[in-house]
């Protein structure tokens, strides 16, 4: 077996792939917080909570509707997104010119009523949806075996969050939101609906969540804490990376997932903490984030 | 020969001054008040919670409603698996609501806390689902009755079998806080003595997402048996990733504390043909079938373990009040410990000087997706273990008849 300072090499690599795996899910999670955030200011605290609605929408589907997980797929997302337009619309709007404290607050409430009510309707022991037959199995590598729905995760996430970055950063459409939401009076004498901008950016970054929760259904428990577990973790990733900042929060997601993966192998114990202490040294060295702009 | 009768004696005489003072004290603020402690809103409240209260409820119910001519009233609340609010409950139920007994009692670190309340102010605490040994060993009291299992009798009912049957090398990925800890010790001092080996174990956090990291490291220690020393959503999600990791292949995956919520929860081709050991199984035959149906009917799912027991041991206390004529926390105890407990959940039974419950554990099998003819049946019994293999000694310092 190959070694290096008397590190198992194998071993090494296949944490380092778990990690990128689990990276690229970061990814996507902190995507679609780090869109509403960068464009909209709004803390979005139920992005957690709606990751999870997600994944519970994908098993409802399932069980009661007989909605493969491909056509989950597409429909959640849209599903969840428009729960995320209804509320832009009628909860988050009328405070709109308050302080960022007061969305924080109502999005910190709706994740706990959301948490609450799926709790009541299903228990807390969680359900079980299965892998979908066309990604079962695995592949054998030199180094580790391979589920293939990992490596669907991988290119899945990185397709969307590359595709979406590239429609905010360098499409006409995505100038128009950036635009918009920079400044909204400029925006509005040439003729665009910038509240219909806005919600429809707040429902697409929920959506992403959505997105999320139907990817997350197959390898973890299906319960209705699964998004205030991942909710933190995700936002220090958005902090990290520099609030707002869409490619940043992208790269930190599969940096951290990386850091994460080294840190299981090497002092497990440490493996839900380390996040955070890398949030602790970026923000004393560099307040604004790896790739924020300075204020 | 001779200390022994004088001990009898002795015994005799106590105990007709237990029952003498007894009698004078009758039942206090004229009513036997139950508190029902437990994680009611998060991840362990499937495997106790509001499905807890219901059982007592219903033991309640069985029993009449009344003791010795006096109401018996329940009262529950969230401890959120935390010991400081539980404890802080406790000392306000007992203080301002006169409440006589706490049942209910989940994670073993809120269990530790409140039983200290409790038995500063003698007063009972009737452990339905903690899995800590300490509660009858280290930290053991005589106001402590633990009811339905410990991690002892998860490590002989299930990790001694193995070892026995040629599975030498074992592997842990264990739940980093107190009760994984205490299940790893147990479960390697059990490996170690038949014969077997720990050669490794890896420590994941409470709450933990990702198993698959760990899930590598198991494959790479060539251990025979891999033991998951969690529970909860950590059990099922270190569980998925095993199976997805193939890692359920080629080894043996073992989990050490199922409830059947749990494993209801797993998708039946992954956790089909897993062994594991439980204090009760609905489907065991008649007398738990009635019961376990009465439960479904009020509380929409079958009964956990924990919330089988938490119904039984309602009982036996309430009967232990009548018979003593009082509810006075030492009397009530005693007269608890020297009849037997006798129920659809509590065969073979006794409750032990040291507070432990021995009962006789299930071996089962989780059936494979064919074999199950509904959403409830998922276990398969393969072995009755008898009480005194399943729980062990008592430890003289907790032998709290010779005091």
């Amino acid at each position: 077996m190959a070694t290096f300072l008397g590190i198992n090499l194998f071993g090494l690599f296949g944490q380092l792939l778990v990690g990128l795996i689990n990276g690229s899910f970061y990814a996507l999670l902190s995507l679609g917080l780090a869109i509403i955030f960068g464009l909209l200011k709004i803390i979005n605290f139920a992005q957690g909570a709606l990751y999870m609605v997600g994944a519970f929408f994908a098993w409802i589907a399932l069980d009661s509707m007989g909605v493969n997980y491909w056509a989950a797929l597409v429909f959640v997302p849209l599903a969840v997104g428009a729960i995320g337009v209804l509320m832009e619309r009628f909860l988050l709007r009328p405070i709109a010119n308050e302080d960022h404290l007061y969305s924080l607050l109502l999005t910190f409430g709706l994740a706990l009523i959301l948490q609450g009510t799926f709790t009541h309707l299903y228990g807390s022991s969680g359900l079980s949806y299965a892998i979908p037959e066309a990604l079962k199995g695995g592949t054998r590598l030199p180094f580790m075996y391979l589920p293939n729905y990992r490596a669907w995760i991988i290119v899945a996430s990185l397709v969307v969050c590359a595709g979406t970055w590239y429609m905010i950063e360098k499409t006409k459409l995505g100038a128009y939101l950036r635009a918009g939401t920079e400044n909204p009076a400029l925006m509005q004498a040439f003729g665009i609906n910038v509240p219909l901008i806005v919600t429809l950016t707040f429902g697409f970054g929920v959506g992403l969540a959505g997105l999320a929760g139907v990817m997350a259904a197959p390898v973890y428990a299906v319960s209705p804490e699964m998004g205030s577990n991942m909710l933190i973790v995700v936002f220090a990733i958005v902090v990290i990376g520099g609030m707002g900042s869409i490619g940043g929060a992208i790269l930190t997601g599969l940096g951290m997932g990386i850091v994460e993966g080294l840190t299981k192998y090497f002092y497990p114990e440490a493996s839900t903490t380390v996040i955070f202490v890398v949030m602790v040294v970026v923000l004393l060295t560099k307040p604004a984030g790896l790739f924020g702009k300075e204020a | 020969m001779k200390s022994m009768k004088k001990s009898l004696l002795c015994a005799a005489v106590a105990s007709a001054f237990v029952v003498s003072g007894a009698q004078a004290a009758g039942i206090s603020d004229d009513k036997v008040k139950i508190g029902v402690l437990a994680d009611m809103g998060g991840p362990y409240a499937d495997v106790c919670g509001p499905g807890c209260v219901t059982a007592v409820e219903m033991a309640v119910e069985d029993f009449g409603g009344k003791v010795l001519g006096k109401p018996i009233e329940i009262v529950s609340a969230d401890d959120q698996n935390k010991p400081d609010i539980g404890s802080a409950k406790v000392r306000e139920w007992i203080e301002s609501q006169d409440v006589d007994v706490v049942t209910g009692l989940v994670a073993s670190s809120v269990t530790g806390a409140v039983t200290k309340v409790l038995t500063d102010a003698k007063k009972i605490a009737l452990i339905s689902t903690s899995a800590s040994h300490a509660f009858t060993t280290k930290a053991c009291s005589p106001y402590n009755a633990h009811w339905t299992y410990n991690v002892v009798a998860l490590a002989n009912g299930t990790v001694k079998p193995m070892v026995e049957a040629g599975k030498k090398k074992w592997f842990f990925i264990t739940a980093d806080y107190a009760f994984g800890h205490a299940l790893e010790k147990v479960a390697s001092g059990v490996i170690n003595s038949n014969g077997g080996e720990v050669v490794g174990a890896v420590r994941a956090p409470l709450g933990t997402t990702d198993f698959s990291s760990y899930v590598l490291q198991a494959q790479a220690s060539g251990a025979d048996v891999v033991a998951l020393a969690n529970a909860g959503s950590d059990f099922v999600n270190s569980l998925k990733t095993a199976a997805e990791f193939g890692l359920t292949e080629t080894v043996d995956v073992a989990g050490l504390l199922v409830f059947t919520p749990n494993a209801k929860a797993l998708d039946a081709n992954i956790a089909g043909g897993m062994k594991l050991t439980t204090g009760f199984y609905w489907d065991l035959d008649e007398k738990t079938r009635e019961w376990s149906a009465r439960f479904k009917a009020r509380h929409g799912s079958i009964p956990a373990m924990g919330q089988a027991g938490a119904y039984s041991m309602t009982m036996h206390y309430l009967n232990a009040i009548k018979a003593a004529g009082t509810d006075e926390g030492e009397a009530v105890m005693a007269q608890m410990k020297a009849t037997k407990p006798d129920d659809f959940f509590a065969r073979n039974a006794t409750l032990r000087a040291d507070g432990r419950m021995v009962h006789d554990m299930y071996q089962v099998r989780i059936k494979k997706a064919d074999e199950r003819k509904n959403d409830d049946d998922i276990f398969a019994v393969e072995k009755v273990i008898p009480g005194d293999q399943a729980f062990g000694k008592m430890l003289d310092s907790c032998n709290f008849a010779a005091k």
